[in-house]
């Protein structure tokens, strides 16, 4: 209680210090809004569905492609991990195409697909298969072999010692390499939707952009905090048991 | 006598004959290959074991008997040699041989009951309501009964290690196999542990192979003490155990035998003491 209570009195604090520069009169309200007129903007764009649509389409392509990251990650990861031949070959073009700033591929995406939905789609696997296959198989290689050892002595073999040895021994990584790759994938789409400018959905960047387009710092500003506000939600809703979980039974990191 | 003969004596149990027997091990023998060397790991090692009977290694720690279990068990294949448990070639691992290792081996994503379900899960024989009824059995057995309901890491490592054996013994195996699982406890909660582990058996007898480095350890538990030699692997000679049960390892007696084993691994090893 008292956590939550100082951690709201900090963005009270933080809201006022903003509200006070803004009416002090030192800067052009075109470049430096109040809070309220983000505020009006916000609501205006609620009420007349902008910021809806945009969500929407927003969080349409980020979980399609980022449920196809993962499709393709996890086993890919898993079979790196298995394998040294593949460590050394899809491995390291993992860990090198990781290095690669996500926005460097719109580029490729946009020759390739166009200005079409599926640009956004490339550009939001390429930033999340990679790291998602890097923390599987980072992962998976930290499973202590005890576990299978333990298992296959009390007959568990195959499929049997994949579902229910493996895959809950490596819970913690699975839920450290999905929760990274939603991050990449987060900010892989924001990239991409600033830079490619669709007609078949506009996303929460596409607000971004076209606020700078048209000189409107109250949008810039709301859509940055829209996309802090779901980047967070997003991740206490969908992550956040499975960390509890994870703490709780491996008695790891308890607060 | 020479080592020979002695060897063909001590390793045959005096319980029973090669036919009755529960396990054989035959000559078995096992080579590590690394990049910069090759170990030989285990050197014709053969044991009888009676069914019911307790057999203890014990020897100086990299004498490769933590890989005989891992052979015995299955998870290991010997390079020659083989394997009998039942007069069935061992050719991998199974739920008639369960082991108990030393490092603890719960499952961390289950809690303290479905860890001993884990194995009953995978005996298509039972009903769930037979398995919940045994889990729980054996939970008591172990004396933990109350702790059915608790995650993994909170237990203390005595008490994981009273799982893994309720978990080990409820699946019911033929043989129990044990890679010095008291090995890294404090001597308070282990000397208590063997006076619980003395009972069950004696109640479940059960066939055991108990691997340890402490000779006083295996002068309590073993019906007979077989004693390991270094690089490579062999057994060097075999001691019976007449003591009466329940033995107390402070029993003058027991302290007597242990010393007398030691002294046979000094003189082998030429003054080498094993921890």
């Amino acid at each position: 209680m008292k956590r939550i209570v100082v951690s709201l009195l900090f963005f009270i604090a933080l809201l006022a210090i903003w509200g006070i520069a803004a009416s002090s009169g030192r800067w052009s309200p075109v470049l430096f809004p109040s809070p309220w007129s983000v505020a009006e903007y916000l609501r205006g764009a609620l009420l007349d569905g902008t910021l809806v649509e945009a969500i929407y389409v927003t969080m349409k392509r980020l979980l399609v492609g980022y449920a196809i990251g993962l499709l393709i990650g996890l086993p890919l990861g898993l079979l790196v991990s298995s394998s040294q031949m593949l460590e050394d070959t899809v491995g390291a073009l993992a860990l090198g195409l990781q290095t690669l700033p996500s926005v460097c591929w719109v580029p490729l995406a946009l020759l390739w697909f166009g200005q079409t939905e599926g640009a956004m789609l490339f550009v939001v696997v390429m930033g999340t298969v990679w790291s998602v296959i890097i923390a599987t198989d980072h992962g998976a290689r930290t499973i202590p072999p005890i576990y299978a050892r333990a298992a296959r002595t009390m007959g568990s073999q195959g499929l049997h010692l994949w579902i229910r040895v493996m895959l809950p021994a490596s819970l913690p990584f699975l839920v450290s390499g999905m929760k990274q790759g939603w991050a990449f994938a987060w900010r892989s789409l924001m990239a991409a939707e600033i830079y490619v400018t669709i007609l078949t959905g506009f996303g929460l960047g596409q607000l971004l952009h076209y606020g700078r387009e048209l000189q409107a710092m109250d949008q810039v500003i709301g859509a940055m905090a829209m996309i802090v506000i779901i980047g967070s939600l997003a991740d206490r809703i969908l992550f956040s048991p499975w960390e509890r979980f994870v703490h709780r039974r491996w008695g790891t990191n308890v607060k | 006598m020479n080592m020979g003969e002695a060897q063909r004596q001590g390793v045959t149990s005096e319980h029973g004959s090669g036919a009755s027997s529960k396990l054989i091990v035959e000559s078995v023998s096992k080579w590590f290959r690394t990049p910069r060397a090759t170990v030989h790991a285990l050197d014709g090692i053969s044991i009888e074991v009676a069914a019911g009977e307790v057999v203890c290694l014990v020897g100086p720690s990299g004498c490769g008997k933590s890989t005989l279990l891992d052979i015995i068990a299955g998870l290991t294949k010997p390079d020659s040699g083989h394997v009998l448990a039942d007069g069935q070639l061992v050719t991998g691992p199974g739920r008639q041989r369960l082991v108990v290792f030393q490092e603890p081996s719960l499952f961390p994503w289950l809690d303290v009951f479905g860890n001993v379900m884990f194995g009953l899960k995978l005996c298509p024989e039972l009903t769930n309501g037979e398995r919940r009824e045994i889990a729980h059995r054996f939970l008591v057995l172990v004396g933990l009964e109350k702790f059915e309901r608790v995650h993994v890491h909170e237990l203390s490592g005595g008490m994981k290690q009273r799982v893994a054996l309720a978990r080990a013994l409820a699946a019911d195996p033929q043989v129990l196999l044990m890679d010095e699982p008291f090995g890294a406890l404090d001597a308070m909660t282990r000397e208590h542990l063997y006076d619980d582990v003395q009972r069950i058996w004696r109640d479940s007898g059960k066939t055991i192979v108990f691997v340890t480095h402490n000779m006083r350890e295996a002068v309590c538990l073993g019906d007979r003490v077989l004693l390991m030699s270094q690089a490579p692997g062999k057994i060097i000679q075999a001691f019976d155990i007449p003591l009466p049960r329940p033995r107390s390892i402070y029993d003058v007696d027991l302290v007597g035998h242990a010393a007398r084993i030691a002294d046979a691994l000094r003189g082998t090893v030429g003054g080498g003491v094993p921890e």
